[in-house]
C-alpha cells in the first residue's frame, strides 16, 4: 500500500480526475470512483471477460490493469455505446436476438464485439466466434450472442 | 388499435434488456450506501481440523480496520436453519456461520474482519492467524463413513424411497442388469459472485438485505428467525441478479454476518464475494455415485428397479437438508414404468465445500443414471435402447399417472404427456435413421461419431400458492407486483405478457416489481421452474379479476351491459363498436378513487390482488438427441450436433423458452465434459479459478437445434404452463455420455461424468488391452 496519486482518466470522452492507490484496479476504480458501474468484474484473474472494456480501441481485461496504467488513455464502456437514447447497432441487436439473460456478462460482450467490428468490419463468423471464445457467458449457450453480433455486422455492412 | 392484441405465445423484446446493454442494471456490487463497511471473509485453508487458536490482534490493528469477528464474538447467532424449517435430527449439521471448534473444508468462513474498504479489508484478512490442529479429511461419500464430531457419524441421512416387492422380482427374474456410475461434483457458478449489503435503521429497527435473490421471503423468514427479529423488521431487496442456477439466493454464512454486522455497527455492511471463494464457499452439486440394478423380462420390460447410491454431501448440510438425494430417488424412474422400486442414498458428509441444489438437481444425476441403464439393457438383450424406451414409456392413456414417490415433499403425478410421441417426433426432427447410416459410414472410414439419446421428465411449477397484485393508477399505468423473484431469466417480460393479455394493454407499459418483500407479503421467488407456472398463473388471476372491475364500473358509465364491454389497448370499448366511445383504465381509476363520488359501494381503487393455488407440480418431458466427434488420440469430445425437443404444454415467450434451453444445454455440456471440482488427497481444492473450473465457451458450445411442442398442456393451471428452467441441462450428460459410447463403439464404456480426456483416454486404453 502507498500512498493515493491523483491521475485523470478519459472515459467516453469525459475526464475524472481522481486520487487512487496505484494497486488499485482499473476496473474498480472505474466502478466506485468514476460511478460507471456497468463494467462488471466476474473473476479478477483475465478470464471471464466481463470487465472488458476499450483502451486506445483495444479490447482490455480492466481488472488486469492498475487505473494509473490508463492515465493518458481513451477508455470507453458500455455507458457511451449508446448516442443519448438510441441504442447502439449491437446493443439493439443483443435485445433483438435474445443475447442476453441475466446481462451480468454483456457489457464486456458487447465491447469485445464493437472493438471486433471497428477494427475489421468484415469479420467473418468463423473469425468472430474465435475472437469472441474469450467471453464467458453462463446463461444463454451463446448462439444467441454470435447471432446478434452477426446481425449487427450485417447491418452495419449494409 | 380495435382488434384485441394477443401477447401470449409471442417472442417479444423482453422488458429486461435496455438497462443491461447500457450498463445501467443494479447489481449488488453496484450499490453503495454512505459510511459503509467492506467485509472480507478469513477462510480455513485446512479441509479437516481442530482449531487451536484464532489471534486476531494484527488484523485488528490493521489500518482502516473497524472490527474482527470470531465465532467467540457472535454466540447468540445460530448454524444457518433449513429453509423448510425444523428437522431435528438433522440439526446438528448445519454449518455454524463461522466455524467453531472444528474447520472442515478449505473455505469455511473462521473470522471477518470489517473495514472502510475492501482493499484494506482484504489485507486485515491475511493478518489473522488460525492455528489448527489438522485430522484426516475424508474427501469420499463412498468410502466407510466416518466421525464428524463424537457421537456422530458421517452419514447424516439415509434416504428411501420404493414400493413393491424388489427383492423378490429380482429373485426370479429371466435378466438383471446392473452398473455402477458416478456424476461428478459441479456447480451452477453464476457469472456474478454472490454479494450482500446490509443496513440497519435503528430509528425504525429496520434492517435492509440488498442483494436477494431466488426465495427473498423465504429468506427473510430465515434471517428473522435467526436473529429473533419479527418479520415486519426484516426487508429483502433484490436488484438485478447475474445468473441463479439453484446455487444462488440460498441463505449462507456470509449473508447472516452482514446482517448481525449491520445491526451491531449500525452501519451498511457490503461483502462482495471474489471467484476464487465462489468455488470454494458457494454450493457445490450433484456429486453422486449409484450402483443400480434393473430386472427386466425378454422383451426389454422393466420389472423392478433397485438403486443405492452415495451422495457426497460435503461438509455440512445447508438450507436444503437432504431435499437433492430424497429429490434423486423420487424422480428417477422417469418416464417409465416400474412395478416395483426402491432407491436407497447415503447422504455422506465429507471434507468438501457443502452441496445443495443446482439446475435440475437430482435429475442431471438420475437422468444419466437411468438412460445408461435403459441403454445397458438394450445391449444386454440385443435391442434397440429406443425400443427399450418405448416399450417401457408411460402412455398418453395413463395420464394422470400418480406414484407412491415423492419430489419436494409433494406426491409425483405426472400430469399429462405423450413421450412416445416427443420421442418419434425428436427421432423424425434429427432423421434417426440417416443420421446413423451417416454415422456408421464415418464410422466404416475411420473416424470415431456416434450419437446417442436420452428420454426425461421434468418437473416444475412447485406449489402451492402464489399471490400477485395489479394496479393501475389514475394516469393509466399499470403495476403488478409478485413475489417472484428475477435471475435473468426473464420474469418481468413474462408477468407482463400475462398481464396484458389477460387484461387488454400493451405489456411494454407494464411495470413489474418483483423481489421486494416491502412491496408484497407473500412470494415464492424464482426456484424449481416454478415463476411463470405459478406467478404465471397468480397475474392471470389477478389480471381477470381487474379486468372484471374495471368493466363493472364502466358499464354503470357507459350506459351498457357488462358483456357488451372489452377492454382493448389500455381502454374500455363497447365489442360491437371497438373505434366508438371509450374509457380509458386510468379514467376508470379516477372514478374508483377513494374520493370519488361515482365509486358507489366498490372497494376503492383500480387494485386486485390474485392467487393461484395448485395442489400438485406439473411435469414437462423432453427427448434430446447428441452427436458427437471423439479424437482417439487426445480423448477430446467436440459435438457436432444436438436436437433437445421439449413440450411445455404451453410457451408464454418462445424465444425466451428456447434460451432458457440453449443456456441449460451448455451448463450440462460443462457437466458432460469440462466441469469438476477436483479436490487431492488432502482435501485441497485443485479447481479455485476459472483456468481450473472449465465453463463451456463459444467454442465448445454449438447452436443446438430446439423442437418446442405444445402437445400436453398442463390441466393443472388456467394456461396450460409447464416451466423451462431446467429442461435444457436435464438429460446432456446422459444423451453424450450415449453418444461417446456409441462414438467408439463400446456400449456402456461412460460410467463417469465428465467425461475429460484423460478419462476417455483411459477408457480406450483399457479397451485396447482387453482386446
Amino acid at each position: 500500500m502507498s500512498a493515493k496519486r491523483e491521475i485523470a482518466l478519459e472515459i467516453n470522452g469525459r475526464r475524472y480526475a481522481v486520487a487512487v492507490e496505484p494497486r488499485r484496479l482499473l476496473a474498480d476504480v472505474i466502478r466506485d470512483d468514476c460511478a460507471l458501474t456497468g463494467t462488471h468484474i466476474g473473476c479478477e484473474h483475465g478470464v471471464c471477460g466481463a470487465c472488458t472494456i476499450l483502451v486506445d480501441g483495444d479490447p482490455v481485461r480492466s481488472c488486469l490493469m492498475f487505473a494509473v496504467q490508463a492515465r493518458g488513455k481513451k477508455i470507453r464502456t458500455v455507458e457511451g455505446l449508446a448516442a443519448g437514447k438510441e441504442l447502439h447497432p449491437l446493443q439493439a441487436a443483443f435485445i433483438a436476438e435474445h443475447g442476453l439473460q441475466c446481462g451480468f456478462c454483456t457489457p464486456g460482450f458487447l465491447m469485445l464485439a464493437v472493438a471486433l467490428l471497428e477494427r475489421d468490419p468484415d469479420i467473418d463468423e468463423a473469425r468472430l466466434l474465435e475472437a469472441l471464445s474469450a467471453n464467458l457467458c453462463r446463461c444463454t449457450g451463446y448462439d444467441a450472442i454470435i447471432k446478434a453480433v452477426c446481425a449487427a455486422a450485417m447491418a452495419r455492412r449494409s | 388499435m380495435t382488434e384485441k392484441q394477443q401477447w401470449i405465445g409471442q417472442s417479444v423484446n423482453r422488458l429486461e434488456d435496455p438497462p443491461l446493454v447500457t450498463g445501467r442494471g443494479r447489481f449488488i456490487a453496484d450499490i453503495s450506501f454512505p459510511h459503509q463497511l467492506h467485509m472480507r471473509v478469513v477462510r480455513s485453508a485446512c479441509a479437516h481440523g481442530r482449531i487451536v487458536s484464532i489471534d486476531t490482534s494484527e488484523a485488528k490493528a490493521a489500518p482502516g480496520v473497524y472490527a474482527v469477528w470470531a465465532a467467540a464474538d457472535i454466540p447468540e447467532v445460530p448454524p444457518i436453519d433449513f429453509r423448510e424449517g425444523r428437522i431435528e435430527r438433522l440439526e446438528p449439521y448445519r454449518q455454524p456461520v463461522l466455524a467453531q471448534k472444528y474447520v472442515r473444508y478449505v473455505g469455511e468462513p473462521i473470522a471477518v474482519v470489517f473495514a472502510d474498504d475492501a482493499y484494506r479489508a482484504e489485507d486485515a484478512a491475511d493478518l489473522v492467524t488460525v492455528e489448527v490442529e489438522e485430522l484426516p479429511p475424508l474427501m469420499a461419500a463412498d468410502a466407510p463413513p466416518g466421525e464428524f464430531e463424537p457421537g456422530r457419524t458421517t452419514t447424516a441421512e439415509i434416504v428411501r424411497q420404493g414400493y413393491g416387492d424388489v427383492d423378490s422380482v429380482f429373485r426370479t427374474a429371466p435378466t438383471i442388469v446392473e452398473l455402477d456410475l458416478a456424476v461428478g461434483r459441479h456447480s451452477g457458478v453464476p457469472l456474478e459472485t454472490r454479494g450482500a449489503l446490509a443496513r440497519y435503521d435503528s430509528a425504525r429497527d429496520l434492517l435492509e438485505f440488498h442483494g436477494a435473490a431466488k426465495v427473498p421471503h423465504r429468506n427473510r423468514e430465515a434471517i428473522a428467525r435467526m436473529l429473533g427479529r419479527g418479520l415486519a423488521g426484516v426487508h429483502m431487496y433484490e436488484g438485478n441478479v447475474g445468473g441463479g442456477f439453484g446455487i444462488r439466493g440460498e441463505l449462507y454464512p456470509e449473508d447472516v454476518l452482514v446482517c448481525v454486522a449491520a445491526m451491531r455497527f449500525e452501519r451498511p455492511i457490503k461483502w462482495i464475494e471474489d471467484r476464487r471463494e465462489h468455488l470454494i464457499a458457494a454450493n457445490h452439486s450433484r456429486q453422486q455415485r449409484h450402483r443400480i440394478r434393473a430386472a427386466v423380462d425378454e422383451a426389454g420390460r422393466i420389472l423392478a428397479i433397485d438403486d443405492e447410491f452415495f451422495h457426497d454431501q460435503g461438509a455440512y448440510l445447508r438450507t436444503h437438508g437432504v431435499r437433492v438425494p430424497h429429490m434423486t430417488c423420487g424422480i428417477l424412474p422417469g418416464p417409465y414404468r416400474v412395478p416395483a422400486y426402491r432407491a436407497v442414498g447415503y447422504v455422506r458428509l465429507t471434507n468438501k465445500t457443502p452441496a445443495a441444489t443446482y439446475r435440475a438437481p437430482g435429475r442431471y444425476e438420475s437422468s444419466f443414471v437411468r438412460e445408461r441403464l435403459i441403454d445397458a439393457i438394450g445391449h444386454k438383450l440385443g435391442i434397440d435402447p429406443n425400443d427399450v424406451r418405448r416399450r417401457n414409456a408411460i402412455t398418453p392413456a395413463e395420464m394422470p399417472y400418480a406414484r407412491p414417490l415423492e419430489a419436494l415433499g409433494e406426491e409425483i403425478e405426472y400430469d399429462s404427456g405423450d413421450y412416445i410421441g416427443l420421442l418419434d417426433k425428436a427421432l423424425a426432427a434429427a432423421r434417426w435413421t440417416e443420421l446413423q447410416a451417416s454415422l456408421a459410414r464415418r464410422r466404416a472410414q475411420g473416424e470415431a461419431v456416434g450419437a446417442g439419446l436420452a428420454l426425461f421428465v421434468e418437473k416444475s411449477g412447485l406449489g402451492p400458492t402464489d399471490g400477485v397484485r395489479i394496479t393501475v393508477d389514475t394516469g393509466g399505468s399499470v403495476e403488478v407486483v409478485t413475489g417472484g423473484a428475477s435471475i435473468g431469466q426473464g420474469i418481468e417480460t413474462v408477468v407482463a405478457q400475462i398481464c396484458a393479455e389477460t387484461l387488454g394493454v400493451d405489456y411494454r407499459g407494464i411495470r413489474v416489481v418483483h423481489g421486494r418483500t416491502d412491496q408484497i407479503e407473500h412470494g415464492i421467488g424464482a426456484h424449481a421452474s416454478r415463476a411463470t407456472v405459478m406467478t404465471g398463473s397468480a397475474t392471470h388471476s389477478a389480471a381477470l379479476q381487474l379486468r372484471d372491475k374495471a368493466i363493472d364500473i364502466a358499464a354503470e358509465l357507459m350506459q351498457t351491459s357488462k358483456d357488451a364491454l372489452d377492454i382493448i389497448d389500455g381502454k374500455v370499448v363497447r365489442r360491437d363498436a371497438p373505434g366508438g366511445a371509450s374509457m380509458a383504465l386510468g379514467d376508470i381509476a379516477r372514478h374508483l378513487a377513494p374520493g370519488s363520488k361515482t365509486r358507489g359501494e366498490r372497494e376503492p381503487g383500480l387494485s386486485v390482488t390474485g392467487w393461484f393455488t395448485t395442489d400438485h407440480q406439473v411435469y414437462p418431458y423432453g427427448v434430446h438427441i447428441a452427436v458427437v466427434r471423439v479424437d482417439r488420440d487426445t480423448g477430446g469430445v467436440a459435438v457436432e450436433k444436438y436436437l433437445a425437443a421439449y413440450d411445455i404444454g404451453r410457451a408464454v415467450n418462445p424465444a425466451l423458452v428456447r434460451g432458457q434451453i440453449a443456456g441449460g444445454f451448455a451448463q450440462g455440456l460443462g457437466g458432460a465434459l469440462y466441469e469438476e471440482f477436483v479436490y487431492d488427497k488432502q482435501g485441497q481444492p485443485l479447481a479455485v479459478t476459472f483456468a481450473d473450473y472449465l465453463l463451456p465457451t463459444m467454442g465448445e458450445t454449438p447452436a443446438i437445434e430446439i423442437l418446442l411442442a405444445e402437445d400436453a398442456p398442463s390441466p393443472c393451471n388456467p394456461l396450460g404452463i409447464k416451466g423451462a428452467g431446467e429442461s435444457g441441462i436435464n438429460p446432456v450428460g446422459a444423451a453424450i455420455a450415449s453418444a461417446i459410447d456409441a462414438a467408439i463403439g463400446i456400449p456402456g464404456a461412460v460410467r463417469q461424468l465428465p467425461v475429460t480426456p484423460t478419462r476417455l483416454r483411459a477408457i480406450l486404453k483399457a479397451h485396447a488391452e482387453r482386446r
